[in-house]
């Protein structure tokens, strides 16, 4: 076990624990964008900026990134942070002057005018959309391409994906909204994927639900489980569960 | 070939290739490097062994494409040896002359000879130019005598021999101490102390080990690593082998750019010859020790020259830095300990073997051992690659070395550090360059790029030039370096188009510490460098920019405007002739005019007036 000081109370982790993960152990909430506990950290938002005490020399580092030492002291609120994060979200504002996230952030440390010239972005690249199609449903549909200021996050040659499943992993990950779902008759679409796909019918109910390519997908990946189970919505599903174990209480 | 397998059959070897070569034959060594192909030197080449041919002389000449000896400004460059006598800017038309005069009658071309622009005297040998004078040609210097695609010339001046001391005597823990010892640190910008790093790698837990060579130069105005590896691609390969020994790796790579084709080309070479003779590959020298090298093409991206950033690009991911709370010696190429070392740093570490630790911390400054390879260029008079001991200061590289400033201009500053380097001004000049000095006035050492300025360069067009290149270079994953160095520019594009305002300069100042404090990797910590620097030493000129609108050298265009002189004036026409907007009116003989609505001040006419009648303000 380690132990640090955050923002003067000493808190004991496993070693492997980011900064992040340590503050939040002992209740002390670090604003992040880019990270999510199921994936591996970035690092690319810088939100989670802090102050880093180690060995007597003092240094910004992101909370998510910096794994929880021996002796290190922690300041997630000092001067220096915040004025290195208020200059980060003036930044991210300037870039997303209309996602609401990115405005409540900001409101937040005091900000509600960037003094940049204003874009008009959805998108702040952090990656969580990659990185959750990559690391969690392993299809990496989509990637980042392009450097510096022409970065973005596109399927490869900027054409409909013949890997993504439409799970909407992404669009349930991204912070901002940037990534919208259509649910139209039977078709999925995720038009910043050029994502159309056919779902399928509910073998109860008969309303589409899921992908067929992403229950083909599911399929192969869970032998075990009934056929039956990957025809019927989620919904009847529930429904269908619930009937059982209310029979079964009514017979016991 | 017979694989070699121990110290004395290599020193057999090597006398055997210098038995077979005539000492006292002439030999004509020709530059091959980039800046002489530049020059066409390849026709040289040609027209060499044609005439060579044609007069019978096959028997009793040789000849000899090497790599880049470094004179760039004075290419095609050609050595005659014994004698080591210097023709510069030969051309295909020279070359029947030269084999019927100076090789067959020793007699001397004086104007292919440099003329030293100081004294104006011809100078027949190439170590008494002025130029290569007060270099200190350690790794660089073998460039000039060998032919890069050929090991037995390598071998000839001792090559592999450092490898043989190493694997018949000295136990790596010995290797990474007298690494250490020497001081040497890595040239590729960091500066980390070699033979620490190869400590760490070492000691570090994990199976396999890499060693890695980065050759991802890609700072503009920059080739030294580039003619390291094309012209003595084995001192590479050969510190490479070395490292990998002391460090306990059996695989390496070399991460080249593929935009350095003749790199590539020599390296791939090399590796071929360094595995036919048991340097490289299995059982190197019987020793039992395996390593092999495989050459990586990179796409060009300037940010894959960041360690983690190249690591990823190697393992077939987006070339994009992560965060390096562990250190790449720890967990670096495929999560296992990896030593990346430059090119530069890996050509020293056979000298240092061969000639020691001891003599080795005598050259150079408290901290900074060794010599160091500047590409100098801009606004100097013999652009080229400079090999100088460390602590030797800006002024001699710049005016002993370097010939001083073209065309009588003034000196105005040096970028050292590349893009994220810093400009130095004149106060400075006397700055013995070594990495503490030349971080401590606010710029660095890089890999040794050195652009010198004159009195006509724009300071804040400077900062904005090398900032729109780290705009485009930048990988864009974290938000500090993408976006503050995008809204740096916007402010820096403005003050240089007379929309500056108060408070720009406080601003890019503030940007400039948050994008150094909270990027994620080397290259958004020190892109703010070139704007920092400037601020530090030319606030004036901003000032000028914002506060007068006006551009104080005459190069932002929208601050600027051309007129001209009637008193000046002769009415030749000549502007007015070429001016593209046909801004300029005038009858001949009488004083012309420009039209300041028409004019888009690109500058023909200033470039044209042979009266010096156009004024710029």
């Amino acid at each position: 076990m380690i132990k640090l000081i955050i923002d003067d109370k000493e808190v004991e982790v496993r070693e492997g624990t980011s900064v992040l993960e340590a503050a939040k152990k002992i209740g002390i909430e670090i604003p992040t964008l880019c990270y999510h506990e199921a994936l591996a950290p970035y690092g690319a938002c810088r939100v989670c900026t802090v102050e880093i005490i180690r060995k007597g020399r003092y240094g910004l580092s992101t909370a998510c990134t910096y794994p929880a030492q021996e002796g290190i002291e922690v300041k997630t609120n000092s001067e220096k942070v915040k004025k290195a994060r208020k200059l980060i979200l003036e930044m991210l504002l300037a870039r997303c002057p209309h996602v609401k996230k990115i405005r409540d952030l900001a409101r937040e440390v005091g900000i509600e005018k960037p003094r940049f010239k204003l874009d008009n972005e959805e998108c702040i690249l952090c990656g969580l959309c990659v990185r959750v199609c990559e690391e969690i449903v392993g299809v990496s549909a989509i990637g980042f391409v392009s450097r510096g200021t022409k970065r973005e996050v596109t399927t490869p040659y900027k054409i409909n994906s013949d890997v993504c499943l439409g799970c909407g992993a992404c669009a349930a990950l991204c912070p901002t909204g940037a990534i919208k779902i259509e649910d139209i008759e039977d078709l999925r679409k995720i038009p910043l994927w050029h994502t159309e796909l056919k779902r399928k019918k509910c073998r109860v109910c008969g309303e589409f639900f899921a992908p067929e390519v992403e229950i083909d997908f599911l399929k192969k990946k869970n032998t075990q489980i009934l056929e039956e189970f990957f025809e019927t919505c989620p919904d009847c599903r529930r429904k269908e569960l619930g009937n059982k174990i209310g029979g079964k209480i009514c017979q016991g | 070939m017979k694989k070699i397998k121990t110290a004395k059959e290599l020193e057999d070897i090597r006398k055997s290739i210098l038995e077979k070569r005539d000492t006292n034959r002439p030999c004509i060594t020709i530059c091959g490097g980039t800046g002489c192909r530049a020059y066409a030197c390849e026709k040289v080449i040609t027209a060499f062994g044609a005439e060579i041919k044609k007069q019978g002389l096959e028997a009793k000449v040789d000849i000899r494409v090497t790599g880049c000896h470094g004179f760039c400004e004075r290419g095609p460059l050609v050595v005659f040896h014994p004698e080591e006598i210097f023709y510069q800017q030969v051309t295909p038309e020279d070359v029947p002359e030269i084999v019927s005069e100076t090789i067959m009658q020793n007699r001397i071309i004086e104007r292919l000879l440099y003329t030293d622009p100081a004294t104006n005297k011809k100078i027949k040998y190439e170590n008494e130019i002025p130029f290569y004078k007060k270099q200190r040609r350690l790794v660089f210097g073998n460039n000039g005598k060998i032919d890069p695609t050929d090991i037995t010339d390598y071998m000839a001046i001792g090559g592999y021999s450092s490898l043989a001391k190493v694997l018949f005597g000295i136990s790596p823990q010995e290797v990474i101490e007298e690494i250490t010892k020497s001081g040497l640190r890595g040239r590729g910008g960091g500066g980390f102390l070699t033979g620490r790093k190869w400590h760490y790698c070492r000691s570090a837990h994990g199976n396999p080990k890499y060693v890695i060579c980065n050759a991802d130069e890609g700072d503009p105005g920059a080739y030294m690593d580039r003619s390291l590896l094309e012209g003595n691609p084995h001192s590479v390969l050969e510190g490479m082998i070395i490292g990998a020994w002391a460090i306990g790796a059996n695989e390496g790579y070399i991460y080249v750019r593929n935009e350095y084709p003749l790199a590539v080309k020599h390296a791939g070479i090399a590796i071929k010859q360094a595995e036919k003779y048991g340097f490289l590959g299995k059982n190197i020298f019987d020793s039992g020790f395996n390593f092999t090298i495989e050459i990586n093409r990179g796409g060009g991206a300037f940010v894959c020259g960041e360690s983690t950033a190249l690591m990823a690009s190697l393992e077939g991911k987006v070339g994009e830095p992560r965060a390096k709370h562990i250190h790449t010696v720890e967990s670096g190429l495929r999560e296992k300990p990896t030593n990346l070392n430059n090119v530069e740093t890996w050509a020293n570490v056979p000298l240092i073997i061969a000639r020691g630790a001891d003599w080795y911390s005598k050259i150079g400054t408290k901290e900074s051992k060794g010599t160091k390879i500047f590409s100098l260029v801009g606004k100097i008079k013999n652009t080229g690659l400079v090999e100088v001991p460390m602590g030797i200061t800006l002024r001699e590289i710049i005016y002993d070395i370097g010939g001083g400033i073209p065309n009588g201009k003034k000196f105005k500053a040096v970028q050292t550090g590349g893009p994220s380097g810093g400009c130095i001004p004149e106060e400075l000049i006397d700055l013995p360059v070594d990495f503490e000095e030349l971080t401590r006035v606010g710029s660095m050492m890089g890999s040794g790029g050195m652009i010198v300025m004159d009195e006509d360069t724009c300071m804040v067009d400077v900062a904005k030039y090398f900032l729109s290149f780290l705009e485009d270079e930048s990988c864009g994953k974290c938000t500090s370096c993408r976006e503050g160095i995008k809204r740096m520019l916007e402010i820096l594009t403005n003050i240089t188009e007379g929309k500056g305002k108060e408070g720009d300069i406080e601003l890019l100042e503030e940007l400039a510490a948050a994008v150094a404090n909270t990027s994620l990797c080397a290259l958004g910590g020190t892109a703010p460098n070139p704007v920092l620097s400037t601020i530090r030493y030319f606030r004036d000129k901003y000032e000028a920019h914002i506060r007068d609108k006006k551009c104080p050298a005459g190069v932002c265009r929208q601050l600027i405007t051309y007129s001209i002189d009637e008193e000046a004036c002769r009415g030749c026409l000549a502007c007015k002739k070429l001016c593209p907007q046909e801004a300029i009116t005038g009858e001949k003989k009488e004083p012309h005019y420009i039209n300041q609505d028409k004019c888009i001040k690109c500058g023909v006419c200033l470039e044209t007036c042979k009266f010096d009648a156009i004024r710029v303000e």
